[in-house]
């Protein structure tokens, strides 16, 4: 059924079973950042090694597509640059906005493909990105302090 | 004769069409807004095609006609809830309506009864919606005043041993909900409203819940002020009730002014219009008016005692169905005493925007979420639910969908 392609296995494992969902007690910036519409919720903790993701680590509430999203964004981002987080998170924006036109580049997203059933469902988007709002947010704290 | 919730159906064209590949459409989200049947649809569109033109102006026949739908739809309100017409404002929502009250009672200057100040207090309950909170808090900033609340114990009622020290003589005003949009409990208001006059208070009821579920009577409630809104009780979206005691609002000041709601205008004052048109300016929301005429004539023709028997027959069954699921909380009173039918729950560990997603999957539509009343779901620890709600034209089918929705949810995210 339809349904699959939004809850695809990947998705239910990462919610079952979610990475860095323990927030480390060291980090650059930490945020906290809420979906008013459904009451999600999440905190992240970032450090940055330079321009390096050096930790990710968040806790949180909401359903699994928020959760199986910013699970998949810690393995993904974690020991990358900066610069290259841009280009992951760019990659995934223009993939929820693709109204379920785009399979998404595997070779840039690997895991977070299995989130493109979401942009087929306008009112779960907001849910796939509260994670990668919450980076974002952070990675611009983190280098403030750094100047 | 016998209820015929499936001939009621009928009458909503809406509800004949098909889901998400041509799945029946289950409606269980009446809370959230209501759907319409096909004679207020018509009233609202002949209005447009047959009489349209700004009420309360112009010497021409079309303005009478739109005039007379409009004042005939007031007419209609004060009726449906026992009062008199010029105690009926359209607004163009209950928010609005709330909005009016609270924003109106911040305009009153000192010797006004609704005047507010430093060391006064305003009474809220713990169960309110946003739309009864915040302008509450708004006006407590603005003013000085104090905002205090009932708390709700955990069976979802207002805790009401606390009453008499929450609603004391610094008490200006009460403002709660009739029937709590989360929990579907029906509070008690004998004892809150002998409280609040005792002291010299008024008592606002958000009655967005109650008004389109069965009936009632603003004499009888002994109430002050009241606000619904039209598309909650089968009408059109855009238009709400502001029911107030005339000699009330006689002395409320204004909240929004412009052309209508003066009486003498000068470049340096204005002096007001009797109520209701002291607090109608603008070109109001015509066509919606007289939509939300047709829908009350709709609503009395079926019987409020008729549709409110049917939702306390459906919420039984809907209660029994779903307490037999594993794993399924119901967050709220578990029997029918002095419950509506809005039943919230939660599911085991699904959250409920995915439980939603699967039911919408089988052509069910129910809310998910917080449902506008955040730090009533943070009292209860559930930072999100997953809403049904019933009405006059829900069947039993459409409760066995749902229950076998949830089950089915069970099975899919257990995978």
């Amino acid at each position: 059924m339809q349904l699959d392609n939004l809850y695809q296995e990947v998705i239910l494992d990462h919610y079952k079973n979610p990475q860095h969902k323990k927030l480390n007690a060291f980090f650059d910036a930490q945020v906290h950042h809420i979906n008013p519409s459904c009451g999600d919720e999440i905190t992240l903790n970032l450090s940055l090694d330079g321009r390096h993701v050096r930790d990710v680590s968040w806790d949180g509430v909401g359903c699994s597509i928020s959760q199986a999203s910013v699970s998949i964004l810690t393995d993904l981002l974690i020991g990358k640059s900066l610069d290259q987080a841009q280009v992951i998170a760019d990659s995934f924006m223009h993939l929820m906005q693709s109204k379920g036109t785009e399979k998404g580049d595997e070779e840039i997203l690997e895991d977070a493909v299995a989130l493109a059933g979401v942009s087929q469902y306008p009112a779960r988007i907001k849910c796939a990105l509260l994670g990668w709002m919450a980076f974002k947010d952070a990675s611009l704290q983190a280098l403030a302090k750094q100047d | 004769m016998a209820y015929n919730a499936h001939a009621i159906a009928k009458d909503f064209p809406i509800l004949g069409r098909t889901i998400r590949d041509g799945k029946r459409l289950v409606y269980l989200d009446s809370g959230a807004t209501s759907q319409k049947p096909t004679v207020v649809i018509d009233a609202e569109g002949d209005f447009y095609r047959l009489h349209n033109s700004a009420v309360h102006r112009g010497a021409h026949q079309l303005a009478e006609e739109a005039t007379d739908a409009y004042e005939g739809a007031r007419s209609i309100v004060a009726k449906f809830l026992n009062a008199s017409a010029d105690e009926v404002v359209f607004t163009k929502g209950a928010t609005e309506s709330l909005n009016l009250i609270s924003y109106a009672m911040g305009n009153a200057q000192p010797g006004n009864r609704f005047h507010l100040k430093m060391g006064d207090s305003i009474v809220v309950t713990e169960m309110e919606h946003h739309a009864n909170l915040i302008p509450w808090q708004q006006l407590a900033a603005r003013t000085g005043a104090n905002l205090k609340w009932l708390s709700v114990t955990e069976e979802g009622r207002l805790d009401l041993s606390t009453l008499d020290s929450i609603i004391d003589e610094t008490t200006k005003v009460v403002a709660l909900t009739h029937q709590s949009n989360i929990l579907g409990t029906i509070n008690p208001l004998e004892s809150i409203t002998r409280r609040a006059h005792a002291v010299g208070a008024v008592v606002v009821l958000d009655a967005c819940q109650s008004v389109p579920h069965m009936a009632v009577d603003v004499k009888e409630l002994e109430i002050d002020f009241l606000a619904f809104s039209g598309h909650k009780a089968v009408g059109p979206t855009g238009v709400g009730i502001f029911w107030g005691r005339a000699d009330l609002l006689a002395e409320l000041p204004p909240f929004l002014t412009g052309g209508s709601m003066i009486e003498n205008v000068t470049m340096e004052s204005a002096t007001w219009a009797p109520a209701p048109r002291k607090f109608e300016a603008g070109v109001p929301n015509m066509a919606q008016a007289v939509g939300l005429g047709a829908a009350l004539t709709y609503l009395t023709a079926i019987g409020m005692d008729n549709i409110h028997k049917h939702e306390i027959t459906l919420t039984k069954y809907l209660l029994d169905g779903l307490s037999a699921i594993n794993d399924l909380r119901i967050i709220g009173p578990k029997t029918t005493e002095l419950r509506g039918g809005v039943v919230s729950f939660t599911l085991g560990d699904i959250h409920p925007h995915d439980l939603g997603q699967y039911l919408d999957s089988q052509g069910i539509a129910v809310r998910t979420g917080h449902h506008c009343a955040w730090p009533l779901t943070r009292k209860l620890g559930v930072p999100a639910t997953t809403r049904a709600s019933v009405y006059l034209y829900n069947t039993t089918d459409d409760l066995d969908a749902l229950i076998l929705g949830v089950q089915g949810a069970q099975k899919y995210f257990g995978r």
